[in-house]
C-alpha cells in the first residue's frame, strides 16, 4: 500500500537529482527556453495544418472537466450561460421520451435522474464548436468578422465584431453566444493560441479517458486519423451540410 | 423554460428592437409601392395620396436603421459594414440596399417632384427658409415648362426602378431571415414574398391611416373615391398575404419535418396571443371580412350599402387592426424563431424590458419618431395640393403623361 | 442637358467619392491578407495567455511521480486535471504552486456512480464505499490500484450489483454465472470475466424441474427460440412474470 507522503519523497529526490546533475539555473533555463520555442512565430506554419476532433460519447463520464478547464484556459465569462463546450446528459425511457439535461454545462454534477418511468439507456455527450467546413456563421457575417483559418479553425476577431448576434441565429449548434463584457460574439477557438505553440486545446488535455481526441484531418499517422479509421463516425445535424470537424463516434440518434 | 435548450441559448439574442426593423421596414416598402400606383400604373383615384405616401415612406425609411444601430454590441463600429462588407452575407447588403434606396430611389422621386415647388416656395419666403428652398433645389432653378417636364419623365423612370427597388427592400429582410437554415421557423423560401406583400398590406394600411387623420385634422373632405381605392387595394394585398401565409403554413403542417412538434407547442402555448389571437383573427381574418363587405374589392360599392362615415370608420378600423396584426407577424418571425431551442427539445422565454437600450421604452420612442419627423416634412414641403395660391402640383402633369 | 443633371451628378460623386476615400483609411491594414477577415486578428488571438501547461511541462522536474503514473491506470491522466492550470508555474517553478486537493470530492467527479456512465469504468457508490476516508489512504492517486481485492464485485460494478439486489436473481452470486480470474481485479480491461454462452446454462434452473415452484419454468426446446435466453432477458434484472 503507498500513500501521498511518497509522492513527496520522490518528488524531493528528483528535484536534489536535477539539481546536483545541471544545477539550478540551467533546469530554469530549459523550461524557458522550451517555452520560448513554443512561442516563437516563424515556427508555426498554418497551411501545413488542418484540424479537427474526435469525440467518443461512450468514453465521456461526464465529469466536465473539459468545461471547467475551457472556463479558465479561455477566461470565459462563469455565468451558466456562456460555454465554449459543455456537457448533455441524455436519458432515453422505455416508453421512447428523451430527457436532456445540461445543468450549468455539466459543471456541478448532473441531478439524480428522475425515479418515474424505467429507463431504456442514458449516457453523456460533450459539445463544442463544430468548426464547420462549410460554416453558417462565417457566411452570414456582414463584416468579416469572422471567419475560417487556413488550419480550419473558426474564430472571431473581437476588435472587429460589430457584434450584431447574426451568427449566433446562423449556428445550428448553440455553440455562440454574445460576450457580456466584450460585447462581441464569443465561442470555442480550439485552444488556437495552444495549438501555435504545440499544445492541444485545454479540453482535450484535461479529459481523464480521452473521450476527446484532437488533431490533423487530413494527414493520415496522427490520433484523430486512427480515431476516425476504427469508428463509426458521425456529425451532428449533417442534413444541413455544414460539414462539421467534430467527429463523434458512437453517437446516438436521438442527439442533436 | 421547458425541455432542453443549450446552455448558450438562455439568453435570447434580438429583441424588440429587431422586432421594429423589419416593420418599419414593411412600412416603408409598402408606402412606396402605393406611391407608385398613381405614378406608374396610373391609379388616379389614389393621387391625393402620392406625396403624402412618398414623405411617410421617407420618415420611416430615416428612422429604419435606428433600431438595428441601437442594438448592436459595438454600434461605434458599424462602418465597417460599408468598408469591408462580406457578399456572402444577407445583412452585409443592407447599407448598399438601404443607401441605393434612400438616395437614387426615395430621395431623387421626392426631389423631381417637389423641384419647381422648392424654386417657388424660395421665391416666396423669407430668411432662412428661403435659404432652405434653395438649398434643396440644389441650385437647381429652372422651371421652364422643358425643365418641369424633364422632372416629370425622370420621376417616373425613377419610379419604374423603384418598385423592383422596394421589393427588393423588403424582399430582402425577409431573406435575412428566411435563409437561416439552422432555424426551422425561419428557413422558408416564402419569406420573402410573405414579407413584401405584408409590407404591402402594412404600407397601404398606414398610408389610408394618415391619409384620414391628415385630412380631417386640416378639416377637409375625405375623397371618398381614392378612399374606396385605398381599401380596395388593401382588400387584395391582404388577400394575397393571407393566402402565402396560409400556404407556409400548411406547407409545414404537411412536410411535418423533424421541428414539427416543438414549432407546434410553440405555438400552441408561446405564440397562442400573439399568433393565433391577434395575427390571425384581429389582423387578418377580422379585416378581411370588413373590407370583403365594405370595400370594392369584390363588388362595386360593396356589398353593404353603408354611409361615406360609416365607410370611413369601418377602413380606419381596419387599418387599425392590420397595423397590429402586421406589427405581430414581425413580433411571432423575429421572437418566435428564438423561443424554441435548436435542439428542437424545448422552449424558452422572452421577456421584454420595461427601460433600457432594448425596451420598450426606446421602442416607442423609435415608433414615435418618424411621425415626428413626417411632421417636420409636412411643415416644410406640405404635400396637399389644396393649399390656396397651389398653382396644382399635377398639372403640369398632364402633358407629360399626354 | 437639363440643368438638374449636372447638379445631380455632383451630389453623387462627392458621396461615392466620400466612400472610397473613407474606405483607403477605415479598412485595415491587414484586411483581405489570407480571406475575407483580418490577417492580424489570428496573431492576436494566438498571443492569448496558456494557463494549462499541459503534461509534457511537468516530467522535467516531478520525473519519477510521472514514471508512476505512466505505469498505472491513470496513465492518460494529465497532472493539471487535478492539480489545475499550471503554466504559471511552470515558466517561474518556485512560483504560484498549484493546488494539492485530497478531499474524496476530487476522486469522486470521475469515480461516484453515475448510470449515465459508461459500463466498466471504475465507479464507487459514495454512500457506502468506506465514507470519510480520503480515497489516498487506500488508493495512491498518481498509481491507483483497487485495494487488495474487492470482496464482492460490487466495488466496480455497482450499477449492476443494485439492480441485481433488486430482482429475482438476489440470491445468486456473481460467481454463479461468472469466473472472474484473481487477474481481472489488477488488469479489469484486459482480462474479462467469462460469461454463460448457450441457453442450456440458464436451462439448468430454469428448465426439467417440475412448474409451480418458486422459479419459472420453460421448455427450451420451444420457448424463444432460435434467440439467445439473455437476448430477451437481462439477466441481472430478468423481466417478472414469463
Amino acid at each position: 500500500m503507498s500513500d501521498a507522503g511518497m509522492d513527496r519523497r520522490a518528488f524531493v529526490g528528483d528535484l536534489v537529482a536535477a539539481c546536483l546533475a545541471a544545477g539550478g539555473p540551467v533546469l530554469l533555463g530549459v523550461v524557458r527556453m522550451a517555452e520560448a520555442q513554443g512561442t516563437d512565430p516563424g515556427a508555426y506554419d498554418a497551411s501545413e495544418h488542418y484540424y479537427g476532433i474526435g469525440i467518443d460519447v461512450a468514453k465521456c463520464i461526464g465529469c466536465a472537466r473539459c468545461v471547467a478547464a475551457c472556463k479558465i484556459e479561455n477566461d470565459v465569462p462563469l455565468e451558466p450561460t456562456y460555454f465554449n463546450t459543455w456537457i448533455e446528459r441524455y436519458v432515453l425511457r422505455t416508453n421512447g421520451d428523451v430527457e436532456v439535461e445540461s445543468p450549468n454545462g455539466g459543471l456541478d454534477g448532473f441531478p439524480p435522474i428522475r425515479r418515474e418511468g424505467e429507463v431504456l439507456r442514458t449516457f453523456f455527450v460533450p459539445k463544442l464548436c463544430n468548426h464547420c467546413a462549410n460554416p453558417p456563421c462565417v457566411q452570414v457575417c456582414p463584416v468579416g468578422a469572422t471567419f475560417i483559418t487556413r488550419d480550419g479553425v473558426v474564430l472571431v476577431d473581437d476588435s472587429y465584431c460589430i457584434g450584431c448576434r447574426y451568427c449566433i441565429q446562423a449556428c445550428p449548434y448553440g455553440a455562440r453566444y454574445m460576450h457580456p463584457e466584450k460585447h462581441v460574439a464569443d465561442k470555442c477557438t480550439f485552444c488556437y493560441h495552444r495549438l501555435v505553440k504545440g499544445l492541444v486545446p485545454a479540453c482535450v488535455e484535461v479529459c481523464p479517458t480521452n473521450a476527446r481526441v484532437f488533431g490533423e484531418v487530413e494527414k493520415r499517422v496522427t490520433p484523430l486519423a486512427r480515431f476516425l479509421r476504427f469508428n463509426d463516425i458521425q456529425v451532428l445535424k449533417p442534413n444541413l451540410n455544414t460539414q462539421p470537424k467534430a467527429y463523434y463516434a458512437n453517437l446516438d440518434g436521438e442527439v442533436r | 423554460m421547458q425541455g432542453y435548450i443549450y446552455p448558450n441559448e438562455f439568453e435570447l439574442q434580438w429583441g424588440l428592437l429587431i422586432v421594429l426593423y423589419p416593420y418599419i421596414t414593411g412600412l416603408v416598402a409598402g408606402a412606396f409601392i402605393l406611391a407608385s400606383l398613381e405614378r406608374v400604373f396610373n391609379v388616379r383615384e389614389v393621387q391625393p395620396t402620392y406625396r403624402l405616401a412618398l414623405l411617410t415612406a421617407l420618415a420611416f425609411l430615416l428612422v429604419a436603421p435606428l433600431p438595428l444601430q441601437a442594438h448592436l454590441g459595438h454600434p461605434e463600429r458599424s462602418y465597417e459594414i460599408f468598408m469591408t462588407p462580406n457578399k456572402r452575407s444577407a445583412m452585409a447588403m443592407f447599407g448598399f440596399v438601404y443607401a441605393w434606396y434612400l438616395t437614387v430611389v426615395l430621395l431623387l422621386e421626392i426631389w423631381f417632384d417637389y423641384r419647381r415647388d422648392f424654386v417657388r416656395w424660395a421665391r416666396e419666403s423669407r430668411g432662412i427658409r428661403r435659404w432652405l428652398y434653395y438649398g434643396l433645389t440644389l441650385g437647381a432653378t429652372d422651371v421652364s415648362p422643358r425643365a418641369v417636364a424633364f422632372d416629370e419623365s425622370a420621376g417616373r423612370w425613377i419610379t419604374v426602378i423603384g418598385i423592383p427597388s422596394a421589393f427588393l427592400l423588403h424582399g430582402y429582410v425577409g431573406f435575412i431571415f428566411g435563409s437561416i437554415k439552422a432555424n426551422p421557423w425561419w428557413s422558408s423560401v416564402l419569406m420573402p414574398v410573405v414579407f413584401l406583400f405584408s409590407a404591402m398590406v402594412s404600407g397601404i394600411a398606414l398610408v389610408l391611416f394618415l391619409y384620414m387623420l391628415t385630412t380631417m385634422f386640416r378639416w377637409r373632405k375625405i375623397d371618398m373615391t381614392c378612399l374606396e381605392k385605398l381599401a380596395q387595394f388593401l382588400f387584395y394585398a391582404l388577400v394575397v398575404d393571407f393566402s402565402l401565409e396560409a400556404l407556409d403554413f400548411i406547407h409545414r403542417l404537411y412536410e411535418a419535418e423533424e421541428s414539427i412538434q416543438i414549432l407546434a407547442q410553440m405555438v400552441e402555448n408561446r405564440l397562442f396571443l400573439s399568433l393565433i389571437v391577434l395575427q390571425l383573427l384581429f389582423g387578418t381574418l377580422i379585416p378581411l371580412g370588413l373590407l370583403a363587405v365594405f370595400s370594392p374589392g369584390l363588388r362595386k360599392g360593396g356589398f353593404v350599402r353603408a354611409s361615406a362615415e360609416l365607410k370611413q370608420l369601418v377602413f380606419l378600423t381596419s387599418a387599425v387592426l392590420i397595423q397590429i396584426g402586421i406589427f405581430s407577424i414581425r413580433w411571432n418571425v423575429v421572437i418566435g424563431g428564438q423561443l424554441f431551442s435548436k435542439s428542437l427539445r424545448g422552449l424558452t422565454v422572452y421577456k421584454a424590458q420595461l427601460l433600457g437600450i432594448e425596451g420598450i421604452g426606446v421602442t416607442l420612442a423609435l415608433l414615435a419618431l418618424p411621425f415626428v419627423i413626417l411632421w417636420v416634412l409636412v411643415k416644410i414641403m406640405p404635400p396637399w395640393s389644396d393649399e390656396p395660391a397651389e398653382t396644382g402640383s399635377n398639372a403640369p402633369e398632364q402633358p407629360a403623361t399626354a | 442637358m437639363p440643368q438638374q443633371v449636372p447638379r445631380l451628378i455632383a451630389v453623387f460623386v462627392i458621396a461615392i467619392g466620400t466612400l472610397v476615400l473613407a474606405r483607403r483609411f477605415l479598412v485595415p491594414e491587414t484586411f483581405g491578407e489570407f480571406g475575407h477577415y483580418r490577417g492580424a486578428a489570428v496573431d492576436s488571438i494566438a498571443a492569448r495567455p496558456v494557463k494549462f501547461a499541459g503534461r509534457q511541462a511537468c516530467a522535467p522536474c516531478h520525473g519519477s511521480i510521472d514514471a508512476q503514473r505512466l505505469a498505472g491506470h491513470h496513465r492518460d491522466l494529465a497532472c493539471e486535471i487535478c492539480h489545475g492550470p499550471a503554466a504559471s508555474h511552470a515558466s517561474a517553478p518556485l512560483s504560484g504552486k498549484p493546488e494539492i486537493r485530497r478531499e474524496r470530492a476530487l476522486c469522486l467527479l470521475c469515480h461516484a456512480f453515475d448510470p449515465s456512465r459508461p459500463t466498466g469504468f471504475p465507479q464507487v457508490d459514495s454512500v457506502t464505499h468506506n465514507t470519510r476516508i480520503p480515497c489516498m489512504t487506500c488508493h495512491a492517486p498518481h498509481a491507483p490500484e483497487p485495494p487488495v481485492t474487492p470482496r464482492e464485485c460490487s466495488a466496480c460494478h455497482g450499477g449492476i450489483d443494485r439492480q441485481k439486489a433488486v430482482s429475482h436473481h438476489a440470491t445468486l452470486r456473481c460467481t454463479t454465472c461468472h469466473d472472474a480470474p484473481e487477474s481481472h481485479r489488477q488488469n479489469p480491461r484486459a482480462v474479462l470475466p467469462t460469461k454463460p454462452t448457450d441457453r442450456a446454462f440458464c436451462g439448468g434452473c430454469h428448465s426439467g424441474m417440475p412448474p409451480g415452484g418458486l422459479i419459472p419454468q420453460v421448455d427450451l426446446e420451444r420457448h424463444g427460440q432460435p434467440y439467445l435466453c439473455w437476448q430477451c432477458h437481462y439477466p441481472h434484472f430478468p423481466e417478472a412474470g414469463i
